[in-house]
């Protein structure tokens, strides 16, 4: 029996706080966004990845209608699959534990466990648990907070949050730019996003940029 | 939106989400190994990601403006040049454009 990975449970724990912390903000810009409080709640803990929450409110915020919201925020979705595909063989859960696998497979989870793998198959388990399960736990208690906070502040843009929202999407997008090529798709998807923005409805803009990723991804490089 | 539209985006989002994470923890990998799907799958959150600043950052409707949120978003790009971490990035980008907000 190897030792309990220690290590292992403190990292998983510092990223579960940092980044389930960062539920405030998708509790507020939801309120915001004219999502109830239990619409909310909601979200985070059955949609429950950040990004496609995120993106769900903001094509809504943005005046985009039901289906480009839930389109793009399961496009963004998918790559849970195919992290879903790296960490099945990895857990190897069966029944119940392999439904709640599934539902806590997200970025923060399968990167912990995958930084793990210099210390064995029991610390990469153990990893994507303590992610998973402590992200869950902590993104949903301050998903409630940012809700009832935006409730009673009131007026989004006098504290700032139309200005953190596009703030979170860079943060988002920052640390997938590892080279260069994928640099040039950020900064094309952003040019094209902006060029059709005065021709198409509002919200649609965001799912069509789609467009520049099949392209950019259709011949090898 | 109506309260039934919102409700939904709400549940249809979810369901499709969770249906995702589901698929690939039950489905054989080898149905995904099409490297041309592969490669666009990987670029896919990249172009969103990317429409998604623009969409929230400096458009209004269907109106490409520069307000108080470009200023938020400026600071949060040095922020993250600086290896700032996530939260002072988004806090930072908030303080800004409320504060600008406001001088207006």
């Amino acid at each position: 029996m190897a030792p309990l990975p220690r290590n292992t449970v403190r990292d998983a724990l510092s990223v579960a706080v940092t980044v389930g912390a960062y539920g405030v903000a998708f509790g507020a810009a939801s309120v915001a966004a004219g999502f109830s409080v239990l619409q909310t709640c909601i979200f985070s803990l059955f949609t429950f990845t950040g990004a496609s929450q995120f993106a769900a409110i903001g094509v809504v915020a943005a005046g985009g209608g039901a289906v480009t919201a839930i389109a793009t925020a399961a496009m963004l979705g998918t790559r849970n699959a195919l992290y879903g595909i790296q960490m099945a063989p990895i857990l190897e859960a069966r029944g119940v534990r392999r439904i709640i696998a599934s539902h806590i497979t997200i970025d923060e989870s399968t990167g912990v466990a995958l930084s793990q793998k210099p210390h064995g198959i029991a610390a990469m388990r153990v990893g994507f648990w303590v992610t998973g399960i402590g992200v869950f736990v902590f993104w949903n208690a301050f998903t409630l907070l940012g809700a009832l906070g935006a409730k009673a502040l009131g007026n989004p843009a006098s504290w700032g949050l139309d200005g953190a929202v596009p703030a979170v999407f860079l943060g988002l997008l920052w640390p997938r730019l590892e080279n260069t090529f994928l640099r040039v798709v950020a900064a094309t998807s952003m040019v094209f996003a902006m060029l059709v923005t005065p021709w198409l409805p509002a919200g649609l803009p965001i799912i069509a940029t789609a467009l520049v990723a099949v392209v950019m991804g259709w011949r090898a490089r | 939106m109506s309260t039934a539209t919102l409700w939904t985006v709400v549940l249809a989002t979810s369901a499709l989400c969770l249906a995702i994470k589901l698929f690939g923890h039950y489905v054989p990998g080898r149905w995904f190994a099409n490297a041309r799907l592969q490669r666009i799958n990987a670029l896919i959150p990249i172009a969103l990601l990317s429409a998604l600043v623009i969409a929230e950052g400096v458009v209004t409707k269907t109106h490409v403006v520069i307000d108080h949120r470009l200023a938020g978003l400026g600071v949060a790009l040095a922020a993250l040049f600086a290896k700032a971490p996530f939260p002072v990035v988004v806090l930072a980008a908030a303080v800004t454009s409320a504060v600008v907000y406001h001088l207006h």
